[in-house]
């Protein structure tokens, strides 16, 4: 087809980075990932990336095509603009390791740090539980997250003002949120969300939900909801009202 | 001090976090041992990620006709008798009590009306057996482990590779690598160490796995002197994408068949009618109709032919093409959208039903499944074969050395049934972390020797000695060329020639690994990553080749054209491979041990 111009973050010897420019050969149906390989393998054998499924099923190769924050094995080199350069940059929000690959290791402490699942008593005998389709569609949409890590990165929150002590982030309230509202789970967790996870940082500007792969309505299905949950447990007068007296 | 290298110390290491991994981490844990698990790449990330169709239990939640007995039939006639039937009768005994711990865990399968856990058709199960979600049951699979073992004081260990087990005379004592991050290298000592490194789909140019399947794991218990055996059944996976290029391979998960997507060639014809194998010729349909009634749940209709083993629908998918009947871009037509003659609410249904298989059409070529088919071909999916364990306790020939899910071998026979796979990694996992636990608390730590260390960190290192000189070879460029050869001389259809000509040339690639060279420095390097990792790649690639000249019949996922039929002395033999002493691969055959009476009445009653 064509060549098409690449503006590549590269980590230098340094530590800090600079775009170097690559020239490679596009073909019908390459995605962004397809080109960095080439590049790779062509220019640059220590280029690094970090990838693993190529079906935008793992979550691992998110990064920021001209500045927008998207996973490079889904973004279609048909969809850049012609005749243009392709910049690519890694995400900005967490540490950069080397090149597009980031430090994303907060993520994982954050996770470690919510109460896991815990389950009401098995519902039958054999020790099974029932549940509804219908109870169980709204978690389902939360646990396609393929953990890319793009909404955390969008996060003006973390993105601009690196409140990750402060803030768990989108992907943790949707996480928070599959727990939550799981039909079997029976921990609250509405007092860390209102402090440990710092739900009330987020001011819904949906930045997370325009850009997160699997569609997931982050803003109006998870947080949304929770932040209703920590509102009537802890600012609606008449519930506190009705708290003091049975307690 | 043994060496100046960070060292680790655990009762059990697992290599390998995808579900068999996590799955034994857990279980090793739960036994009071201390553990630490290796993640090539991040957590949650490995392969299992990929895995769609669902997870096969005898539940009995959607027919409750079914039971262990007939998922294990199911599995042995899958396998062609081949199988190791002691692992074939845990297996269909054990999952469904793996299957439900998983939702104690936190994991959401998909539900019946009356709030149990649903289940689907697959291919060739008897009845519908598979619990999923939608079409993302694997990464609903590893989540929940992920989240599950992260509060089990499991040392978790995030994109570390190893590079090579370690010895003290017979027993297994540890493991060295590197960390991704900065390339500095690591020592594991370990009394027991679990390989759960997966399959090895990335020797092959057109695949359905992850980057990091290149069979390390088989590799380095072959390297450790671990037998493996029917490393020549490779599952050749029927739907993979073929258009356009850069997806090509790309799963397109079975249960688009069992919810009723049928294959036609490009004379519209469902060509699978067309030839159906004498094993399966009781189950299966010869008309279109009684087809989708199965698919609808009809008890009583019998299987469409789309859902005949993998093994059989490549083969006939290869046949269309080669004799001109294919589709524009070299494969065959998989239809779902017809559905919509049949009932109403067709688009929103196969929405709801194949939500990634919708997404990826639509993303990544721009086609609508719900108005018009699939182009598919045959993508490598999964190798049967690998390390040769014990079915009770999965240890390995060598002592403290366990195998457990897609590197070890035995269980699936000559060809796997779709869902057995994670089903297979809960199972034996489960077996190999108890094991190891067990098996680590009998056993004093070993010695690590510091001259293996030396020893392995100069070969390490080596490619960065050659660096871009005349001298070096790019390693990307032997990778491409190892898949591009192995991918037209050890596919589908095999030959004597064939195999010999791949043999030869493995040799060659061997010689060019040697070479292989890199630039920069230890951080994060790709470059330097390929170069290691092609010792692997080629190890198991020569195993492929040679268990597949050895094996002259055709049988499950290995296809001679030299030797069309099946053979009953091979029948009744596994191919063996193990480094010899000189060095060299050396082939054996060893014989299948007698099956046990009462498994054997199964076989026969649910014939």
């Amino acid at each position: 087809m064509s060549k098409v111009i690449f503006n590549i973050w590269r980590t230098n010897a340094s530590g800090d980075g600079e775009f170097q420019e690559y020239k490679t050969e596009i073909t019908e149906g390459m995605v962004v990932l397809d080109a960095v390989h080439q590049i790779q393998a062509e220019h640059a054998n220590d280029l690094a990336v970090r990838w693993n499924c190529k079906a935008g099923k793992c979550g691992s190769c998110s990064a920021e095509i001209n500045g927008h924050p998207k996973l490079m094995c889904m973004t279609r080199m048909s969809d850049m603009p012609e005749g243009k350069p392709v910049t690519l940059q890694p995400m900005k929000a967490f540490p950069v390791i080397k090149d597009l690959v980031t430090d994303v290791s907060v993520n994982f402490a954050i996770k470690k740090r919510i109460k896991k699942f815990k389950p009401r008593p098995p519902d039958a005998p054999d020790g099974t539980w029932r549940m509804d389709q219908g109870d169980i569609d709204r978690i389902q949409e939360f646990r396609k997250c393929i953990e890319c890590f793009l909404c955390q990165d969008v996060c003006h929150v973390l993105r601009e003002h690196h409140l990750h002590e402060k803030f768990a982030g989108p992907r943790h309230m949707v996480y928070v949120a599959a727990l939550e509202m799981h039909p079997l789970d029976v921990e609250d967790r509405t007092e860390d969300l209102k402090n440990e996870d710092g739900i009330g940082f987020c001011n819904i500007t949906k930045c997370c939900t325009s850009v997160c792969p699997e569609g997931i309505h982050i803003t109006d299905n998870a947080i949304i909801p929770l932040k209703e949950r920590v509102a009537d447990k802890f600012y609606d007068p008449l519930m506190k009202f009705f708290r003091i007296f049975s307690k | 001090m043994i060496t100046n290298h960070q060292t680790y110390n655990h009762d059990v290491l697992v290599i390998g976090s995808g579900g068999a991994g996590l799955r034994a981490a857990i279980e090793a844990s739960a036994a009071g041992v201390s553990v630490a698990v290796i993640c090539r790449s991040l957590l949650g990330k490995a392969h299992t990620v990929m895995a769609e169709g669902g997870v096969a239990a005898a539940l009995a939640n959607v027919d409750d006709r079914d039971n262990w007995k007939v998922h294990f039939a199911d599995t042995m006639r899958g396998g062609q008798y081949l199988n190791n039937w002691r692992m074939a009768e845990l297996h269909a005994k054990e999952a469904p009590a793996r299957v439900r711990e998983l939702e104690a865990w936190g994991a959401v399968f998909d539900r019946t009306n009356d709030g149990r856990i649903l289940q689907r058709n697959f291919g060739g199960h008897k009845y519908p057996r598979l619990a999923h979600v939608g079409d993302r049951t694997g990464l609903e699979m590893i989540r929940t482990l992920q989240d599950y073992a992260i509060h089990q004081n499991i040392d978790v260990f995030q994109e570390f590779t190893i590079i090579s087990l370690l010895k003290e005379g017979d027993r297994i004592v540890g493991a060295f690598g590197y960390d991704r991050e900065k390339g500095l290298f690591k020592v594991f000592q370990a009394k027991a160490v679990i390989i759960a490194t997966g399959g090895m789909g990335r020797i092959y140019k057109i695949s359905s796995n992850s980057w990091d399947c290149t069979g390390s794991g088989i590799s380095l218990a072959y390297h450790a002197g671990a037998e493996l055996i029917d490393m020549e059944f490779v599952q050749f996976h029927p739907t993979g994408m073929v258009w356009p290029p850069s997806v090509r391979g790309l799963l397109i998960t079975e249960g688009v068949r069992g919810e009723g997507g049928v294959l036609r060639n490009s004379q519209g014809r469902r060509f699978m009618f067309d030839e159906i194998p004498e094993l399966y010729k009781g189950q299966t349909s010869t008309d279109e109709e009684e087809g989708w009634r199965y698919t609808q749940g009809d008890k009583n209709a019998k299987r469409p032919p789309e859902l005949l083993t993998r093994d059989h629908v490549a083969r006939c998918i290869i046949r269309e093409i080669k004799e001109g009947r294919g589709s524009p871009h070299g494969g065959v037509f998989l239809d779902i959208a017809w559905i919509k003659e049949k009932i109403s609410n067709a688009p929103e249904h196969i929405k709801r039903k194949l939500p990634s298989m919708y997404h990826q059409f639509k993303e990544l070529a721009g086609v609508d499944i719900t108005k018009e088919p699939m182009e598919v071909g045959p993508t490598t999916h999964y190798i049967m074969g690998g390390v040769r364990v014990d079915a009770d306790t999965q240890m390995t020939s060598i002592p403290g050395l366990f195998a457990a899910g897609e590197c070890a071998a035995g269980l699936h026979g000559a060809n796997r049934l779709g869902g057995n796979s994670l089903s297979d990694l809960l199972v034996f996992g489960q077996r190999a972390g108890e094991y190891a636990a067990r098996y680590a608390k009998e056993t004093n730590a070993g010695k690590i020797n510091p001259d293996q260390l030396k020893e392995i960190s100069a070969w390490a290192l080596a490619p960065f000695e050659r660096g871009i000189s005349s001298a070096g070879e790019n390693p990307f460029q032997i990778q491409t060329d190892l898949q591009e050869e192995m991918q037209k001389l050890v596919g589908i259809v095999r030959t004597e020639i064939e195999l010999t000509e791949a043999l030869r040339k493995i040799k060659d690639f061997s010689v060019r690994a040697d070479k292989a060279s890199c630039n920069g420095n230890r951080g994060y390097n790709p470059g330097w990553h390929t170069a290691l990792e092609l010792k692997h790649m080629i190890t198991v690639a020569e195993a492929i080749a040679r268990a597949a000249r050895e094996r002259k019949e055709s049988r499950g996922g290995h296809f001679r054209e030299d030797f069309q039929q099946k053979s009953e002395a091979f029948g009744n033999a596994n191919i063996c491979l193990q480094k010899g002493e000189d060095g060299a691969m050396a082939v054996r055959q060893i014989p299948k041990v007698n099956i046990r009476e009462d498994l054997r009445e199964i076989i026969t009653e649910m014939k």
